[in-house]
């Protein structure tokens, strides 16, 4: 279990505790969180669910796999710490991560 | 003008077999797709990827699935109009009068939006002031490549389009070609002819930069152009291209008086008709109470829409419903009987 902060474009914080083994996408679908699509859900094939990660943050998840960056490039305004939420699986490691999302997906 | 019983928006799974049940209980119909291809996100999203939740079959691609979809409406006549948006859908009488971006018109009294989450949209640059020059001086594709001749072209994106055009492009005019980090997704004998091109001055390369302005009057004279660490770069373009992908959008259909909840179709479920007489939605651009955006339900959601389609379709006739195993009516159709 951890506890995730998803910051909207206006600056509104949710705190949600979501389960291990999840991704930081599903917490965020599961509970209406404005501002996450994920129109494929969860395939790596959208860019979507795209969120930004705090730089201390960024550094602390594990590496992005082949082909999230390619999906990236895709993404609504891509930043040095852009990820793709689906991509970030949920584990007690991850306790207290914060994510922005951004004015819009697409 | 096509006459048909029946116009189905969507050439995914869900489109596919609605499109097979119209046929199988009578009635015509056509399908518009704005891809220009058949099989909707299973095609354009996960041709690779298998799935596991169809129905007796453990598991497949959504290659094979559309395949097969395709095959089991081998023993109808259906005319597909691939590579066209449905950009109108207007009440004429009893009928639905639709235009699509072709200029091709339907007249109908059964709509039936199979539209996935969508349309197939090219993604566009973020910077509202590109916004303009969209069609004049920036494109998200290349239609007539003869404009750019002795011009300067600045090209975005790291995939195949960008490199392919960045190449070709670098021929006869002056090429920019900007990225948003420094590797790209194309092909590697692609980023390697482009590197060279780099090297012997034919392609300026732009990496870790992104769009941030675009300047002009009425043509575009210059674009701005941000590093990761902010610095701005001025690059003087007669044109942009943008080569970014394609996202999912609603596009017009927003603008056709349903009922919408987000970036869904409000639909009742006996019938799996929306607020307007005549127009259904199925798959996973409908929604209800219990929706599974499944393809399972969307077959579902087809069936009903193809029998609610025969009572505007055949106003004096009555629908019976029959079984493919024992009705000579549905055999003859299938081909499978004289």
């Amino acid at each position: 279990m951890a506890k995730i902060t998803y910051i909207t474009h206006e600056n509104e914080k949710h705190t949600i505790e979501v389960q291990n083994g999840l991704t930081v996408m599903e917490g965020a679908v599961q509970n209406d969180i404005p501002g996450i699509d994920a129109d494929c859900g969860g395939g790596m094939a959208c860019a979507t669910c795209h969120v930004y990660v705090k730089e201390d943050w960024f550094n602390k998840l594990p590496k992005k796999e082949d082909g999230e960056d390619d999906m990236l490039d895709m993404a609504f305004e891509p930043k040095t710490n852009s990820r793709l939420s689906c991509q970030i699986i949920v584990s007690d490691e991850i306790n207290g991560l914060e994510v922005n999302i951004p004015s819009k997906q697409a | 003008m096509n006459k048909t019983d029946a116009l189905i928006i969507g050439a995914g799974p869900t489109g596919l077999f609605t499109a097979h049940q119209l046929k199988l209980i009578g009635l015509d119909c056509e399908i518009v797709d704005n891809l220009d291809k058949i099989g909707g996100q299973c095609i354009e999203l996960y041709p690779d990827k298998p799935i596991y939740d169809i129905p007796a079959v453990p598991e497949c691609t959504g290659e094979e699935l559309t395949n097969n979809l395709i095959s089991q409406l081998k023993p109808f006549d259906i005319k597909f109009h691939l590579s066209e948006r449905v950009e109108e859908v207007k009440k004429e009488d009893a009928n639905w009068l639709v235009k699509t971006s072709s200029g091709n018109t339907f007249l109908t009294p059964n709509v039936i939006i199979a539209g996935g989450v969508g349309s197939f949209e090219p993604r566009k640059f973020a910077p509202k002031e590109c916004e303009q020059f969209e069609n004049k001086s920036l494109f998200y594709s290349v239609k007539d490549k003869d404009i750019f001749k002795g011009k300067t072209v600045s090209i975005f994106g790291g995939g195949d389009s960008a490199l392919d055009w960045a190449i070709e492009l670098s021929k006869d005019c002056k090429v920019n070609l900007i990225h948003r980090r420094d590797e790209f997704r194309g092909a590697q004998a692609s980023v390697d002819k482009m590197r060279e091109l780099v090297k012997s001055g034919k392609i300026n390369l732009f990496t870790k930069y992104q769009m941030a302005n675009a300047h002009g009057d009425q043509k575009l004279e210059s674009i701005d152009i941000k590093h990761d660490n902010n610095e701005i770069k001025n690059l003087k373009s007669d044109y942009v291209l943008g080569f970014f992908g394609l996202i999912m959008q609603l596009g017009p259909i927003a603008d056709w008086g349903l009922n919408l909840n987000k970036k869904t179709i409000e639909v009742d479920t006996e019938k799996f008709e929306t607020n307007q007489k005549g127009i259904y939605a199925v798959g996973d651009i409908c929604n209800y109470p219990g929706k599974l955006k499944l393809i399972l339900s969307g077959f579902h959601e087809g069936a009903l829409a193809a029998r609610a389609c025969f009572k505007l379709a055949r106003p004096n006739e009555k629908y019976r419903f029959e079984f493919t195993t024992t009705s000579s009516n549905l055999l003859k159709r299938l081909g499978k009987k004289e």
